[in-house]
């Protein structure tokens, strides 16, 4: 139950209730935005979804960035691990 | 942008292995990390992350299944709600499993009780606007994460002026219990990896205690595989530079001072209570919501005469020392004999996110 889906505004429902309509895998659901209704979301943003709430806005940006720190993190230490086993003193 | 696949990489997760193994290496001892989160059990398991892993780095599972923490006498008082013919008791999936003494919610369903399985709490409040001659009551649980949805329930409730619409609240809040495993004397560990989707809405920066008051470094996480690799990767690399941070991995979901209209919202609907109980950590001071008196009227507990007994788990059931990190899944005597999914014992086999369904469903032993 503690599940948080990301899925992507498609429609706003009702605008006064905060209701949108999101997809997530291709499964569209109705859903509240009332707790991030402060930031702002229109149709095509993403958003974090948990028990029919929108928790939160994902940031695209964030999202490239932690992609491409997983591609960097660590590599001094690859690099020292690769020197380390592909040396040899002889 | 793909959010689901792109966290899920092959290739990246090999890098980060690596990354993770040449880390392990340099420090040359056990490192304990404790995943607080449910969620993050079920992604280690289902990917088999702690099988990929140096033998020297070692998952400890944490409390943070909301499902898994429910005591016994609080499913009894459920299943005594629903059992009343004027109701009609609401309730996630997850909760219809549990034992409580006097059987779960299920079993109460198949006796003739209206026990009725929703995705949101506010297929609970349509539940109510639809049944106006009956008491429509919402079985409301888990940490902070999920409580913000109760609380905008409620207002929608007082909204619509309900008088059939009501909540059993067993919402509970993250920090206490973490401060109860941690000030116990019988856990080793060394960082958190930190529950993602509580820090939506406390924000990152609510686990600056960690860092400042233990000594211990925590990373906030998603709940992707490569997430928690990376969160791995950050604690052993904050380990070998001799530093003890808050750091936050999820950051395309998670701000600093996470969601401040939920976090008003909860300060509105709900007040902590003294005390609450938890399973297998006991009583834990001001760790749980009630209904605030505002809207006292909305509470379950307050409009029916509710016999909140205290029960004491099963004694062959060792869910207490699953829920502390202190044994895993498998040294329960009765974990994949006495107690499965199909027939569990203890909650910890019930929910998807418990450690011990998660070792029995995923795991090769």
């Amino acid at each position: 139950m503690c599940l948080g889906i990301p899925g992507q505004v498609v429609q706003v429902v009702d605008p006064a209730e905060c209701l949108a309509s999101v997809d997530v895998s291709g499964v569209r659901r109705t859903i509240s935005l009332r707790l991030v209704a402060d930031e702002g979301v229109g149709v095509g943003d993403w958003v974090l979804v948990h028990v029919g709430f929108a928790l939160s806005v994902i940031d695209a940006a964030e999202a490239a960035t932690t992609l491409e720190q997983i591609k960097l993190l660590g590599q001094p230490y690859i690099d020292e691990m690769d020197a380390f086993v592909l040396t040899e003193i002889v | 942008m793909d959010y689901v696949d792109q966290f899920r990489d092959p290739g990246d997760a090999k890098r980060l292995l690596k990354a993770i193994a040449a880390l392990a290496e340099r420090l040359g001892r056990t490192v304990r990390l404790m995943e607080v989160c449910g969620g993050h059990t079920h992604t280690i398991y289902r990917y088999g992350l702690e099988k990929l892993l140096p033998a020297s780095v070692e998952f400890v599972h944490g409390p943070g299944c909301p499902v898994c923490v429910i005591p016994m006498g609080r499913v009894d008082d459920a299943v005594y709600l629903a059992s009343r013919s004027s109701v009609i008791f609401t309730t996630f999936g997850d909760m219809m499993r549990v034992p409580g003494a006097g059987g779960s919610l299920l079993q109460a369903q198949a006796r003739g009780a209206d026990v009725r399985f929703v995705y949101s709490p506010l297929d609970a409040l349509k539940v109510a606007r639809e049944n106006p001659d009956r008491e429509v009551v919402f079985f409301a649980v888990g940490f902070e994460t999920t409580a913000p949805s109760t609380a905008v329930t409620v207002s929608r409730a007082e909204a619509f002026g309900l008088d059939n619409f009501s909540v059993f609240c067993n919402h509970v809040t993250i920090a206490p219990p973490l401060r109860a495993l941690l000030d116990g004397d019988d856990l080793a560990l060394d960082g958190f990896i930190g529950p993602g989707h509580v820090a939506t809405v406390v924000g990152a920066r609510h686990f600056d205690f960690i860092p400042a008051e233990y000594g211990l470094p925590l990373v906030v996480t998603g709940f992707e595989p490569l997430d928690i690799l990376q969160a791995v990767e950050m604690l052993l690399e904050q380990h070998v530079d001799g530093r003890r941070l808050v750091q936050n991995q999820y950051a395309r979901v998670v701000r600093a001072d996470g969601n401040r209209a939920a976090l008003a919202l909860m300060g509105e609907v709900f007040t902590l209570r003294d005390s609450f109980e938890w399973r297998g950590l006991g009583f834990i001071e001001r760790s749980g919501y009630r209904l605030s008196d505002r809207f006292a009227r909305f509470d379950a507990e307050l409009r029916f005469d509710m016999p909140g007994a205290r029960v004491a788990d099963p004694p062959a059931c060792e869910c207490g020392s699953v829920l502390k990190g202190l044994i895993k899944p498998w040294r329960c005597r009765v974990f994949g004999t006495g107690c499965t999914p199909e027939n569990p014992i203890g909650t910890c086999m019930v929910s998807p996110e418990g450690a011990c369904a998660a070792y029995y469903n995923f795991a090769r032993i």
